[in-house]
């Protein structure tokens, strides 16, 4: 439990940091994408015996070099073939693993994950990228907002936007890659969205929304855990709805407050 | 060279050697389609060049050669003397229609904090210097009140004005300006004509499309573009009634006086179109 605790916490820092630039660079299709394509890669190491974070990191690899080869080659809007390779992807996982009659409960493990389960040597994996994945976004914070900003001022500045932007699709990845066996290929997306959304919502400014992000994260695995342990529901998907529960009470909360301060009059007075 | 003995005065711009922009049977376009064909150019420092067009004339896809963000189709294009893009911490650039996510939780000072990210690289920390220019940039555009205020509260011409601060704050030696004044109030406008006099004294040079006419007479260069190059010169010797006729090439008939005709010199320019009489003189 306690194990479980600390990935869940791990994967909550790792999606917060990596989703507020998700959120932030209209990443939200690929981050999705990412989190579905390790898939059949997850089920090809599986049924060759090998650890299912080697298959998990060559299917989020093909997944980025297949949108890239697409967009290039043809006239296709990249959200067209992300969509594509996304709808591809999924479904060679499922005919894979659908082939092996065993494999069923392997299946579930990979789309919703077993945060009950993780291994010291998966948590340990996990500490060493999160630390990774922070060190990167710290380091790169000046490219990173120049892009959120305009790709163009960041191209502009001196930072290549290419390269930049090719590196956070790494971080996406490898924050996707180390997340499923907590959360499930299907949940990771709803960590990556969730609190970084929540924390777009009432921040104004790029470190409060991450320092937000984190800590929804970390509410929505500890009461997901309890309540997961409390009502014997599936642990991974209870963390992912408390954060989403917990974007759906912030809108409504700024709403309301939008909706008051205009009633009273105060919409001319700027958010503190 | 020896860093020991730098001449006085050394990192201004030397108006002979150290070119802002030099450009010869210069195509520019999207994938080796040319927009805007036999561009030659050259601007000094402590010059001006105003690009003048329609929508669609090439205005914005020249600028964007320039900066390197799109590479040249045919000819030279040369920024200080090497390839555009490559001198990023001598030039500023103002994109149009900036299209800045609202949801990007920013205040008004850390768009023009960004300002000094070209000098100061990945982690070198930001020094005094930075901090006055940036200081000194919100006061110039009068946005200083605004500091602390989030991007996404202010409106059209306080962001406007926001982008023109970091602009400032670049302190580049080649400033690029698409259509700067859009959206800018009557204050705004007053402003910006004087900052960027200002940069000119300082010896940067300053290229800017703009629909303003009034505003493009007063440049040392005006570029008169409509899909080809229509005329090069002194503002008051190129923007003649004829040559504004060619670039437009809009013609509004007045429908209560026939004969009267008119053409408008930019689809939106401060909200307003700008009508010149060019037709015959009507005698009612």
């Amino acid at each position: 439990m306690l194990r479980a605790l600390a990935a869940g916490v791990l994967v909550s820092v790792g999606c917060a940091i990596v989703g507020t630039f998700v959120v932030l660079r209209g990443l939200a299709f690929i981050g999705d994408a990412l989190a579905h394509g390790v898939l059949p890669g997850v089920a090809a190491s599986l049924l060759l015996g090998l650890p299912g974070i080697l298959g998990a990191a060559v299917g989020a690899a093909v997944m980025i070099g297949g949108v890239s080869l697409v967009t290039q080659r043809s006239k296709l809007s990249s959200d067209s073939a992300i969509g594509l390779l996304f709808v591809g992807m999924l479904a060679l996982g499922v005919v894979m693993v659908s082939g092996s009659s065993s494999f069923s409960g392997d299946l579930i493990a990979i789309l919703f994950g077993q945060i009950l389960g993780v291994s010291p040597g998966g948590l340990a994996l996990q500490v060493v990228v999160t630390a990774a994945v922070a060190v990167v976004a710290f380091v790169c914070a000046r490219p990173f907002l120049l892009l959120s900003f305009d790709p163009e001022q960041a191209q502009v500045s001196g930072f290549s936007a290419r390269r930049y932007h090719a590196l956070m699709l790494l971080l996406v990845a490898t924050v996707v890659v180390v997340s499923f066996q907590s959360v499930g290929t299907l949940l990771v997306f709803g960590m990556l969205l969730a609190p970084a959304a929540s924390g777009a919502l009432i921040a104004s400014r790029l470190g409060t929304m991450m320092a937000i992000a984190i800590l929804i994260g970390v509410i929505s695995t500890y009461t997901g855990l309890l309540i997961s342990y409390g009502f014997n529901t599936a642990a991974g998907a209870t963390i992912v709805l408390v954060a989403t529960v917990i974007f759906f009470g912030v809108l409504a909360l700024v709403n309301v407050r939008a909706g008051l301060a205009a009633r009273t009059g105060l919409a001319e007075e700027p958010a503190a | 060279m020896s860093a020991s003995v730098l001449p006085a005065g050394a990192g201004t711009v030397s108006p002979s050697t150290d070119l802002p922009i030099r450009a010869e049977g210069l195509a520019v376009g999207y994938s080796s389609r040319p927009v805007v064909a036999g561009i030659d150019l050259v601007v000094r420092g402590q010059t001006s060049l105003a690009l003048v067009g329609t929508n669609g004339s090439g205005k914005s896809t020249l600028l964007k050669s320039i900066m390197g963000l799109i590479p040249p189709v045919a000819g030279r294009l040369e920024v200080f003397n090497r390839a555009p893009g490559s001198s990023a911490v001598r030039v500023a650039y103002l994109s149009q229609a900036h299209t800045a996510s609202f949801v990007l939780p920013l205040r008004a000072i850390d768009v023009v904090r960004m300002a000094r990210f070209s000098a100061r690289g990945l982690a070198r920390p930001f020094t005094s210097e930075d901090h006055d220019l940036v200081a000194w940039g919100m006061r110039t555009m009068g946005v200083e009140g605004l500091a602390g205020h989030p991007l996404r509260s202010l409106s059209g011409g306080q962001q406007q004005r926001v982008f023109l601060a970091q602009v400032l704050a670049r302190r580049a030696d080649l400033i690029v300006l698409d259509e700067p004044t859009a959206g800018l109030d009557a204050g705004g406008r007053e402003r910006y004509l004087q900052a960027f006099a200002g940069e000119l004294e300082r010896g940067a040079a300053l290229v800017t499309s703009t629909h303003d006419i009034g505003e493009a007479v007063e440049y040392d260069q005006v570029l008169l573009l409509a899909r080809r190059v229509v005329a090069l010169g002194p503002g008051r010797e190129v923007l003649t009634a004829d040559r504004l006729l060619e670039t437009f090439g809009i013609l509004l008939r007045d429908p209560h006086k026939e004969h009267a005709q008119r053409f408008v010199v930019a689809e939106v320019a401060h909200g307003q179109p700008q009508v010149i009489d060019v037709g015959p003189e009507q005698t009612p």
